[in-house]
């Protein structure tokens, strides 16, 4: 009998040696003759596990973590095969808290199943979501993502309906579908993982779009740091065009929808939608002034659909289970579920996909168990380089829109990176305004030279010079951003360094005084 | 001006030619020839730009725009490390400052006997195991000093 192992290839596994597990396996299975299938899974996201290696059970599927290649001979010597007992074993995988507790929709398959195989795709439940859409109106698909309440997970959280719905209204002879896959916040890697592990969902998410607004093309921009997506994507997509999921016929319908991938080039300013638009086309990816928006000119000048990874990959399931099933995960007007990234230093670093709500410190403690280090958390940036850093003093806030909105932070992407009690908050001001002058492309003033006077402005305060003065012209400098700046890099750099001002000056006044 | 060598020349050609047709097609291109050549030599601009029919200063816009292209060769082995907030959180400075001193370059900068670069990069998406690097599209988690000099060791060797 062939047992099924799965040993993940996904970036992130990878790069702790599942290779080599693989391998290892591979080998010793052939020394002790027993037949094994190794399937190359995307990751469960519980991260600190990784690699985790499953094996396929009557019982279920039967977890070991963090197995190392040299301890893959003693995973065999207990009969891993059978789920047998090991230091390594972690139990039922289904059953482990971390996973369990989860409510997976759009990464429900992520880690499951072989990403790039139709019939394991299909096999769970895939391209219903399309199946259903072919047999509506147009106007009914975009009803229902409206009625469904996503929003854009990328981090603008824009209603996505109505963003299809501008599409759908222009005529143009040729509009566009396009994914944005430029991941560029540290602290993030949904977009990746799901690229990783079921990129079938988003190429399906792209499929539906497409025959919603009436465009018969598709480009996922995906960034140039991610080499294992880029190439688990393709291999899909080719999977997808042989069984005519893609094409000029899709599923037999008559309708047409082709989808390619194309790589940026190391810019954190083309996850910005009209930056990515430009650099889709080849150019350098400089801001373009709204109006008019992309639904109605982007790439090309036609009218475009332009939305995160993850938004387009939650499509399919709405399709497939109703708008309603998805809106009644949530609260307010923060619907449907979102796949939060815990990262940093944190003990249990992964990926908690659950509805809104869930408070700050759920995520830091029951998921997290605490800082990597052992040391107290004493800060959170949330929502990437341009989140606001948040105190533990204010650990209780929910996460949705609003309930951070309130506090003035920002959810954006969803991903969450964790600070000990050692590290030097004017720092990371003076880092904040650093990686805005690197990214900046250029197009305005205070984006382009605001970063670099920001700079200078918060070493003379670290230094100590005209502390007062100097606190007063970054107040200043910050709000001229804000206020001044054509897109939400040069508009949103000055919310890390006021959270920082607000929340920790003391680090400012620490480093005035040696 | 550096010209292009002969073969440069051709396979800037081949590049353009298998791309030529496909919308919006200078940065597939750059990124085919940076792959074929190890770089974009200064030379391959105004050979692109005339197959495209963009002018010189275009092409150069997009080529000096990009972190990721460059006008000059670099090292056999790029060493990508995550400066990034997250990798920041675990040590990622410290990491690289001993990167630094390991290899005895700054970043941006080659080893005398041209075996590496050094590069920052800003995120690798593995953040849930940070600090990150990357090293020749093999990337890395967890980097400690010791794991840093093991694996630029087992790159460096002769073969």
């Amino acid at each position: 009998m062939t047992t099924d192992i799965y040993v993940p290839r996904d970036a992130s596994a990878l790069s702790l040696g599942a290779e080599a597990v693989a391998r290892a396996i591979a080998v010793e299975a052939r020394a002790r003759r027993v037949d094994v299938r190794i399937v190359r899974n995307g990751s469960r996201g519980l991260y600190w596990l990784e690699p985790m290696v499953e094996v396929a059970t009557p019982a279920g599927r039967v977890a070991y973590g963090s197995v190392k290649a040299a301890d893959v001979a003693s995973l065999f010597a207990a009969n891993f095969l059978s789920g047998g007992a090991h230091p390594l074993s972690q139990g039922l995988t289904e059953e482990i808290p971390y996973l369990k507790s989860q409510q997976r929709l759009t990464a429900a398959r992520v880690g499951v199943i072989d990403p790039t195989s139709i019939a394991d795709y299909v096999a769970s439940g895939g391209y219903q979501g399309l199946r259903k859409a072919l047999a509506m109106t147009q106007a009914e698909i975009v009803q229902a993502v409206l009625d469904s309440g996503l929003r854009g997970r990328g981090g603008a959280a824009f209603p996505t309906g109505i963003k299809w719905k501008t599409v759908l209204d222009q005529n143009a002879a040729q509009k566009y579908v396009t994914c944005n896959a430029d991941e560029g916040d540290s602290g993030t890697f949904s977009d990746r993982m799901l690229m990783e592990g079921d990129p079938l969902t988003l190429i399906e998410g792209m499929t539906i779009a497409g025959i919603a607004v009436g465009a018969t093309q598709g480009y996922i921009y995906l960034r140039v740091e991610y080499p294992h997506a880029y190439a688990t994507l393709n291999e899909a997509l080719n999977a997808a065009r042989q069984a005519r999921y893609l094409g000029p016929d899709v599923m037999g319908s008559g309708r047409k929808f082709e989808l390619e991938v194309r790589l940026g080039a190391g810019a954190y300013i083309c996850g910005e939608e009209t930056s990515m638009l430009e650099s889709l086309e080849g150019k350098r990816g400089e801001i373009r002034v709204r109006p008019p928006l992309p639904a109605i000119k982007g790439l090309f000048g036609q009218p475009t659909v332009v939305n995160n990874v993850v938004t387009l990959a939650t499509v399919p399931i709405i399709l497939d289970r109703g708008s309603e099933f998805y809106r009644n995960f949530g609260t307010g007007k923060s619907r449907g579920t979102l796949p939060l990234q815990l990262a940093g230093n944190v003990r249990r670093g992964g990926l908690i996909e659950r509805a809104f709500g869930l408070s700050l410190r759920e995520l830091l403690y029951d998921y997290g168990g605490g800082s990597a280090s052992g040391r107290p958390i004493r800060a959170v940036q949330v929502g990437g380089p341009l989140g606001a850093y948040i105190p533990a003093s204010q650990f209780d806030t929910a996460i949705d829109y609003e309930a951070l909105t309130a506090i003035g932070a920002l959810l954006g992407h969803g991903g969450v990176v964790v600070f000990d009690d050692t590290v030097d908050m004017a720092q990371m001001a003076r880092f904040a305004m650093e990686f805005c002058a690197i990214e900046s492309c250029g197009k305005c003033t205070p984006c382009r030279i605001g970063s670099i006077r920001g700079v200078e402005v918060i070493d003379r305060i670290i230094a100590g010079v005209e502390r007062e003065r100097n606190l007063g012209l970054l107040a200043d400098l910050c709000e001229t951003m804000l206020q001044g700046s054509l897109c939400g890099l040069g508009g949103m750099t000055p919310f890390p360094v006021q959270s920082i001002l607000k929340h920790f000056a003391e680090d400012f006044q620490a480093s005035a005084r040696h | 001006m550096q010209p292009l060598t002969d073969i440069q020349r051709q396979a800037v050609l081949r590049i353009v030619a298998e791309h030529k047709s496909r919308p919006g097609p200078l940065i597939e291109i750059l990124h085919g020839v940076q792959a074929g050549l190890g770089y974009v030599p200064a030379g391959a601009v105004p050979l692109i730009a005339a197959e495209l029919n963009l002018s010189r200063a275009e092409v150069h816009g997009v080529v000096t725009f990009y972190h990721f292209f460059r006008d000059h060769p670099v090292g056999r082995h790029v060493v990508r490390l995550c400066r990034a907030e997250s990798c920041q959180a675990m040590a990622g400075g410290a990491l690289g400052e001993h990167a630094k001193k390991r290899l005895g370059i700054d970043f941006h900068e080659t080893t005398a006997d041209g075996a590496f670069t050094l590069e920052p990069v800003y995120c690798l998406g593995n953040c849930a195991c940070s600090p990150a690097m990357m090293i020749d599209g093999d990337l890395f988690g967890r980097v400690t000093a010791q794991s840093f000099d093991d694996i630029v060791a087992a790159r460096d060797r002769p073969t």
